[in-house]
């Protein structure tokens, strides 16, 4: 074989990839966890974790720009390094959604207020699921998968406007929480979007293996959420 | 919108083909070099061709302007036409293909006289008519090299830098009036500077000739080239060509392994 040096570089940035995948897949678990528990040292805790998440991506788009600048990829390597940088900024968005989840359990405090932990526990868990096998497609390349995977997003979508709708009727019969209310609507919020991620993450493992750009589920979830 | 395709022709424009290979297996004595060879090359374009050492692209080069008539036991099978007439017919002058089908060399070759009677001489030997002076300036011009060299064309052409002499020999083949131009590696002797300005020269002389580059440099296939055509060895050392196509797809989304894998460097 040869380009052996190229090879393991590739297989560097791989790795590091799926670390920051596992990163941001332990920050959604972790925030939803904590919000369950109202745990505030929890959540401060993850506000650390993001700092490394974001230490992390920095690093890996790093190698990927030296990868690029020195090993001059083209065809399916420059798809798959190009799509790589991609593919960070969603993780890392994604972990940004998880710290916005942290930073509403610290304005929460102990408030009394009722929230639908049940669906918020279902969104995390579907999004992570979603995000754990959207990464095991893209290190496959395996385009069916990726296809799939995106059309789950519906559940979420679903769950979402069930927390809404939840919460907008306790603030109608008790509007001295609206305020507390509105965070939780955040935190669902959250969660559907880094779902809606996901699906962005699938988009760029079918460019790798195909070469093809296409949205794979035209996305409507804002009139949804509007509506 | 953004739209960088800076080199995106689209395979289903090529209505008129300036030069047509058709069924062409090309031999050294016994040895077949090329096999099967079919290629359309469309007029005002770049095209590049390119593949590992052996897979006889100078030699598919070399044909189209009938350079290979002069290698003992060399034979070609098949047609190639230019403008729909076969140039290997009885009837055809191979010096008249080479007036129509000039060829730049690896190596600079200029001429041991001024840089004035290199791009004179093509001109003055076909006949060309015209004021001699006004036929060398716009020569020069077109080969981009005018403006460096107006005050110097009695110098010996040898004085000149290796990019400079590059493109005085590509002067002298515009002076002949050809219509296409072969490249073989035109670059591979000179330094970055000056291969990105015979890229810039070649993209410029496109306008009003065709271009056909044999390289080993990809990246100069890439960015200087239209249409890029592969070629590799089959397990009978036969030249073949494997994949032809806009060098945007060759590029980004080659359909051939074979291309990938020689492209991302991993074969060859």
């Amino acid at each position: 074989m040869l380009r052996i040096a190229f090879e393991r570089q590739l297989v560097q940035i791989n790795d590091e990839i799926l670390l920051l995948g596992s990163m941001v897949e332990q920050s959604i678990l972790s925030a939803v966890d904590a919000l369950k528990r109202r745990d505030v040292v929890r959540a401060r805790q993850i506000y650390q974790h993001d700092t490394e998440i974001n230490e992390k991506r920095f690093a890996i788009e790093n190698a990927i720009l030296i990868t690029i600048a020195t090993q001059q990829p083209i065809a399916h390597d420059l798809r798959k390094l190009t799509a790589n940088l991609e593919i960070i900024t969603e993780l890392e968005r994604m972990g940004d959604y998880a710290k916005g989840i942290a930073k509403v359990i610290i304005k929460l405090g102990d408030q009394p207020i009722p929230i639908p932990y049940n669906e918020l526990g279902r969104m995390g868990e579907k999004a992570v699921s979603m995000l754990h096998r959207a990464l095991s497609a893209f290190i496959a390349e395996d385009v069916n998968q990726a296809s799939t995977i995106p059309t789950e997003d519906d559940e979420v979508d679903t769950l979402y406007n069930t927390v809404h709708h939840m919460m907008v009727k306790e603030m109608i019969a008790n509007p001295e929480i609206i305020d507390h209310a509105n965070q939780v609507m955040w935190v669902a919020h959250n969660l559907e979007r880094a779902a809606d991620r996901v699906t962005n993450i699938c988009e760029r493992t079918v460019f790798i293996a195909t070469g093809e750009l296409l949205e794979i589920e035209p996305s409507d979830d804002e009139e949804e959420v509007s509506s | 919108m953004i739209n960088y395709e800076p080199n995106t022709p689209n395979l289903s424009d090529a209505n008129h083909n300036i030069l047509e290979v058709k069924n062409v297996s090309m031999y050294y004595g016994s040895f077949r070099a090329v096999k099967d060879l079919n290629l359309k090359i469309q007029p005002n374009k770049i095209t590049a061709i390119i593949g590992p050492s052996g897979c006889g692209k100078s030699t598919v080069l070399r044909a189209f302007n009938r350079m290979n008539d002069f290698v003992r036991g060399y034979h070609l099978e098949g047609e190639i036409c230019f403008h729909n007439q076969n140039l290997y017919a009885p009837e055809v002058d191979p010096v008249q293909v080479r007036k129509m089908i000039g060829m730049v060399f690896q190596k600079p070759n200029p001429f041991p006289k001024s840089i004035y009677e290199n791009v004179a001489w093509g001109a003055r030997i076909n006949g060309i008519p015209g004021n001699m002076d006004d036929i060398v300036e716009q020569t020069l011009r077109q080969a981009a090299l005018w403006d460096e060299v107006k005050d110097d064309l009695r110098k010996s052409a040898l004085a000149l830098s290796g990019g400079q002499q590059q493109r005085l020999c590509i002067a002298r083949a515009l002076a002949v009036k050809p219509e296409i131009i072969l490249m073989d590696e035109p670059c591979s002797a000179l330094d970055p500077i000056a291969t990105l300005k015979i890229e810039d020269l070649m993209r410029e002389l496109s306008v009003n000739y065709t271009i056909i580059i044999v390289t080993h440099n990809m990246q100069q296939a890439a960015r200087a080239s239209d249409y890029t055509a592969f070629f590799t060895m089959d397990p009978d050392r036969a030249g073949v060509m494997v994949e032809f196509d806009t060098t945007t797809n060759i590029f980004t989304n080659p359909h051939d392994k074979r291309t990938e894998d020689y492209i991302s460097g991993r074969f060859g």
